[in-house]
């Protein structure tokens, strides 16, 4: 059943195909996999953080060492920066180019914002001697949360790209695509940092 | 939300209005387990118990509002390889802690 819904739902594809919809939806079906996969290496480090977290070897627990005002301004820079991009994936319906590169600038920035909080609080602990070497908790703390870090950097490499190919090619049907799997990214992303912000921080600190 | 047939994987056109109810609802759904923990008025396992089914609920309302995940979309597809995923992650992530928690436990780490 499932295989003739897909293989319908690239007929109508064709039906549309001056937006490149076959190719460009299995590309898209292809980042979701790959997203999957994602989701997995996370589910790792949150098991491996859990069977951690109370591995302090005398050093400071997370009660310690988390900011929660902090860390809920990082989260709302992130959850801004989810809904800017959303208004750039509605300016890309609208084939608005100029309010595209505008909303994608504007979640740029927030997420720039977000990655640079995350490398001060970094800075911050391993200044007090609070590295990933410190204990168990702290190895599981940076694997895990440098690890979203690291992805949302990439995403931010992604966006400037992407930002440059619309400014000079226009919203061609490959550049759509290239829009649609980069929006599934960086939602991932906030979707991964609620788990980070609730199991790490909040059930930590508390 | 609308079965276009230019739906594509996790990215049926969403509407303004869709984002926006998504939106609000992360922002009420971060904001009060925050205020929960920083100022605390519930007792302490009750607290915990709202903030992991606050977090469950953002990431659906995530899921359905921004990743635009349906049944429809990419003809089910995505919604398949998500559950399989699901399954995958409880074996990973609540059998390791379970067995390395045992195991703390008899050896009595903890």
């Amino acid at each position: 059943m499932n295989m003739q819904t897909l293989n319908h739902s690239r007929v109508d594809g064709h039906a549309s195909a001056h937006d490149g919809h076959d190719t460009g939806s299995l590309k898209v079906l292809g980042l979701w996999v790959y997203l999957m996969s994602d989701c997995i290496l996370f589910g790792s480090l949150f098991a491996s953080y859990a069977v951690l977290s109370g591995a302090f070897a005398g050093g400071p627990g997370p009660k310690d060492i988390f900011d929660l005002p902090y860390v809920l301004v990082e989260t709302f820079a992130l959850l801004f920066s989810s809904i800017t991009y959303g208004y750039a994936m509605l300016a890309v319906h609208r084939r608005d180019r100029g309010a595209v590169l505008r909303w994608l600038s504007m979640t740029f920035i927030l997420g720039a914002v977000f990655v640079g909080m995350e490398i001060n609080e970094f800075h911050h602990l391993i200044a007090l001697g609070y590295g990933p070497q410190r204990s168990g908790f702290l190895s599981g703390f940076f694997a895990l949360v440098a690890t979203h870090g690291l992805h949302v950097t990439s995403g931010l490499v992604w966006m400037a790209v992407v930002w440059h190919q619309v400014a000079t090619k226009g919203l061609t049907p490959t550049n759509v695509t290239r829009l649609s799997c980069l929006s599934l990214f960086w939602h991932f992303l906030d979707l991964v940092w609620i788990c980070v912000f609730t199991i790490v921080y909040l059930i930590g600190a508390f | 939300m609308a079965n276009h047939a230019t739906t594509r994987a996790g990215e049926a056109h969403g509407s303004a209005k869709s984002y926006n109810t998504g939106f609000i609802l992360s922002i009420i759904l971060t904001v009060i387990p925050f205020a929960l923990v920083m100022h605390p008025v519930l007792p302490r396992a009750t607290t915990l118990f709202v903030a992991l089914i606050f977090a469950v609920v953002q990431v659906v309302v995530h899921l359905v509002y921004f990743l635009h995940m349906n049944r429809s979309s990419e003809g089910g597809w995505n919604l398949i390889s998500f559950v399989f995923t699901l399954v995958i992650l409880f074996i990973i992530v609540a059998l390791s802690v379970w067995i390395i928690w045992s195991m703390h436990y008899n050896m009595m780490i903890n």
